[in-house]
């Protein structure tokens, strides 16, 4: 049996998609030439009509309607497949295998897996296992084989049945332009599927983990230290997952964040708009786009490599004690990182107020200062506050700054200099650790994941409301 | 009553008048500290990125007389001999004094352990060397290279330090006689990950970032454009059209490492496809550059004049023929140059890559789509944990490298947007 199976040839959906390559040619050359060979001048002596539309939609109909009903077979047998096969697998195996808890069965399911696929040495595999992996082979093969029966009859059955119906009043690039129309809102639906399928996975894993720990736990917990026993007797098994501490850190941080970029951000954005030249605005613009095109990973290793030290030793120059990763250090790097989407936004809003108020404050004799504070920043205070939110919304949802600058511990306090911890950098730790998936400190993660998400949805559509409520409407 | 006691309104505003101005004055110049503070910001982050990666472009490498004796050799498994013996047998010729063996064994940590598989290579090439002896550059160990480089310090006491007196003094006399040396650092370009400095390299991470970025640009592209078309186009003004429109603009305001949960808990465990695979991670990122693409497209797909359009239907065409013939070529710069940065802020994501485990120590270059891989954010944020001291300045060349791409990748898309951007 062994030998047999090592000496075929695999039939790979690889060459399944070739082979339909290459009819979907034939049946565009042969659909086009079918329409040109019935058509004919208008008029003359001959009963042949003119052709409704151009000869390539007639073959590009053809075509598709050979490629298109098998990619759909094709899409939903990669699929079904492997859990398919799979199930069936497991079937032939002996009762007691079959009945393993959940865990072991998903590593035999793994091993399985690694056999079939030859990563694994078949040296010291049980052999039983090796017989399954075997049999999963072969019937990996007949069905295969089936696949490729019934690609090839529905491909010639679709495509010789639109072949019968060429004639010249056959509206063929409707047909083709309703293929696409369709084909354009399938795409567009992806969006909406994104959005539903955040929603959906991280809800149902949080809906697991709010079956273990309570809801009220976890919004107002005080104490976050997401340990489970693995054992009964497992020293430090308490696990209390209160998230209070968690948003503490993060909002502390993003609010030394804003503190940072929005003054800066601010300032910058007035200058550039009202005092700063062509030149100027030419060379400092693009410059500043550039903070906001850096990756967030290299600000992480900046705060970590030169700002964390330079105010720990600040610190302790003036006699506090400043811990090696404070969320000063975290803070003020995420400020760096969101001046330019304060400064570029407010900045367009500072540009859309129109002229004739500046003129008005000037020809009173204000000075340029109090033209800015008291006339246009009023007017575009809404967009300015947008803004704002859109920034606090991005620094709250960073992580590598965070992860890679402020600390694992949580402490619920308000003293910048002592290490916090964020929503993300909790994220990150709990599921890139190697507990298992079902318990609770991963779920807890999912958790988090939904709270992060709820909150800047919430900011996003304040954002919106604020600005689209408040916006001046300037003729 | 206009005031005999009172000044007049003229001379009360000019006497107001200084005050103003220096505030006027004052509040012009917190605009241009402002602006010159985050320009400052962006010199001192790229200044102690290049001042502290620049180092790690050379690398300490010691020339050792390697007689290939062929009692050593097999000539049917040459994998097997011992090429770690012959190192410690030419450092022995090089310093005959050395005596016992915890001294011959600090002498032996002058080299780096991947000596071995450097002359492993060389004889498997060249089994013509096999009975001669031959000068060989071989890679110094890290602790070798931070001392030439300044970072380890001689004046500290020895318990303090890494390297002992005996070995800083073997190393002086190496220098001196011209067989230790600063060479241009090859194998960061060429190797992978590695858990000793002086053999990592980001050929790993940068062929997977490549992979990455094909199945991004592959996905995100032709679904990015479909889908502005049908919402610029066709999409009737009706509830579901508006709800596509807020979902897009809620997309890309959502946090990154959501996308991170999302990809980990469909493609992963739903799917099953493969971990830490460039194809999860260009799905993922797929999902997150789709909203940039789309609003990118939408914009310059606004941009073409209607005149295009009703002139193409004047002349008989189609809607699709319309859009496909004649407004989708005039507004192919802007979506190009919208794909480009979106692919640009693709290169450097870490978050969502950390959730589906890209984060594993993998030592092989990838060669498909499904091998497990690293992408060099990832691979930046791995060394910057690493405690060795030589790490430091190979994570400063690799964000280096990064930020390279980076500026190419946009530089490029303002040279498109120049060149064939058209003002209607």
């Amino acid at each position: 049996m062994k030998s047999f199976v090592g000496r075929r040839t695999e039939v790979s959906i690889g060459l399944f998609l070739l082979v339909l390559l290459v009819l979907s040619s034939v049946a565009f050359m042969q659909g086009k030439r079918k329409a040109l060979a019935l058509s004919g001048p208008h008029g003359g002596r001959s009963r042949k009509k003119k052709l409704h539309s151009l000869p390539g939609y007639y073959g590009l109909l053809t075509a598709l309607w050979c490629l298109l009903p098998a990619l759909a077979i094709i899409g939903i047998w990669s699929a079904c497949s492997g859990t398919i096969l799979t199930t069936l697998t497991l079937q032939t195996l002996p009762p007691s295998m079959q009945g393993l808890p959940p865990d072991q069965r998903n590593l035999l399911v793994n091993d399985l897996h690694n056999l079939v696929a030859g990563h694994v040495a078949p040296r010291d595999i049980k052999p039983l296992l090796q017989q399954a992996a075997d049999r999963y082979k072969e019937m990996r093969h007949i069905a295969r084989m089936l696949l490729g029966a019934v690609l090839l009859l529905v491909t010639l059955f679709s495509s010789s049945v639109v072949y019968r119906r060429i004639r010249p009043e056959m509206r063929a690039r409707n047909h083709v332009e309703r293929i696409i129309r369709y084909g354009l809102i399938i795409c567009s639906t992806v969006a909406i599927l994104t959005t539903i399928g955040i929603v959906l996975s991280v809800l149902f894993e949080s809906l697991r983990f709010f079956r273990q720990i309570p809801l009220t736990d976890f919004l107002f917990g005080l104490k976050w230290s997401p340990q489970m026993a693995l054992r009964a007797d497992q020293a430090g098994s308490s696990g209390s997952f209160g998230a209070v501490p968690v948003l503490a850190g993060t909002f502390m941080i993003s609010g030394i964040a804003l503190a940072v970029a929005v003054p800066i951000g601010l300032m910058s954005a007035i200058y550039l708009s009202e005092y700063a030249g062509k030149r100027v605005r030419d060379w400092a613009k693009p410059i500043m786009e550039i903070l906001a095109g850096i990756p967030t990973v290299v600000y992480g290793f900046f705060a970590a490599l030169v700002v964390a030290p330079c105010i720990r030793d600040a610190g302790s120059l003036l006699g506090l004690n400043v811990s090696s990763e404070s969320g000063l250090a975290a803070g003020l790097v995420m400020g760096m990182m969101i001046i330019p989407f304060v400064s570029s936004l407010s900045d367009d809003v500072i540009n859309a107020v129109p002229q004739t108020l500046r003129d008005a404050s000037y020809g009173l004799g204000a000075t340029k200062s109090e033209t800015i504070t008291r006339v246009i920043i009023p007017a575009a205070l809404p967009g300015i506050v947008g803004s704002i939110l859109l920034a606090a919304s991005r620094a709250i949802g960073e992580t590598m700054i965070v992860v890679m600058a402020a600390g694992l511990s949580a402490n619920l306090t308000a003293n910048p200099l002592r290490s916090v911890t964020t929503v993300t950098v909790q994220i990150v730790t709990l599921l890139v650790g190697d507990q298992e998936f079902d318990s609770p400190k991963t779920l807890a993660a999912f958790a988090l994941g939904l709270l992060l998400f709820v909150i800047t949805l919430i900011l996003n559509v304040i954002a919106l409301y604020v600005v689209r409520r408040y916006r001046e409407q300037y003729e | 009553m206009k005031g005999e006691k009172r000044a007049s309104t003229r001379e009360r505003i000019n006497s107001g008048l200084a005050k103003r101005y220096r505030r006027e004055r004052r509040f012009r110049m917190f605009g241009l500290g402002a602006v010159l503070m985050s320009i400052c910001f962006l010199g001192l982050l790229f200044g102690s990125i290049i001042g502290n990666g620049w180092s790690a472009f050379e690398q300490a490498e010691v020339k050792l007389p390697i007689h290939f004796d062929p009692a050593m050799f097999d000539v049917d498994n040459l994998a097997a001999a011992d090429y770690g013996g012959l190192v410690k047998h030419s450092l022995q010729i090089l310093f005959p004094e050395v005596k016992g063996r915890r001294d011959k064994r600090r002498l032996y940590r002058l080299v780096s352990s991947g000596a071995s598989f450097v002359l492993q290579d060389i004889v498997v090439h060249n089994t013509g060397l096999i009975g001669t002896t031959r000068e060989i550059w071989l890679p110094a160990d890290d602790e070798v290279d931070m001392l030439l480089k300044g970072h380890i310090r001689r004046d500290v006491p020895e318990s303090e330090r890494r390297l002992t007196n005996q070995q800083i003094g073997w190393i002086d006399y190496l220098v001196n006689w011209g067989r230790l040396e600063e060479k241009f650092n090859a194998t960061f370009f060429i190797a992978g990950d590695s858990r000793e400095p002086e053999l990592a390299g980001i050929h790993g991470a940068v062929a997977g970032s490549f992979f990455t970025l094909i199945v991004t640009l592959a996905l995100s592209f032709p679904i990015g454009v479909a889908t502005a078309v049908y919402l610029e186009e066709f999409a009737p003004c009706n509830r579901w059209t508006d709800s596509i429109e807020v979902n897009i603009n809620n997309l890309a305001a959502v946090p990154s490492i959501v996308f991170g949960l999302l990809g980990l808990a469909v493609f992963l465990n739903l799917f099953n496809l493969p971990r830490s695979s460039s194809l999860v991670g260009g799905l993922v990122l797929t999902l997150m550059t789709l909203p940039t693409i789309i609003i990118a497209s939408r914009a310059s797909l606004k941009s073409v004049p209607p005149s295009i359009r009703e002139a193409a239907l004047g002349v008989g065409a189609s809607r699709m023929q319309t859009i496909l013939h004649h407004v989708l070529p005039l507004a192919m710069p802007g979506m190009m140059t919208g794909t480009i940065i979106g692919m640009a802020q693709a290169l450097g994501e870490t978050a969502p890559l950390l959730m589906i485990g890209m984060v594993a120590f993998i030592a092989d270059v990838p060669h498909g789509f499904t091998d497990p891989a690293t992408v060099l954010p990832v691979q930046i944020y791995l060394w910057a944990d690493a405690p060795e001291r030589a790490f430091v300045e190979r994570t400063s060349a690799a964000i280096m490298v990064l930020l390279a791409f980076l500026i190419g990748m946009n530089a490029f898309a303002v040279f498109l947007r120049r060149k064939f951007e058209r003002r209607w």
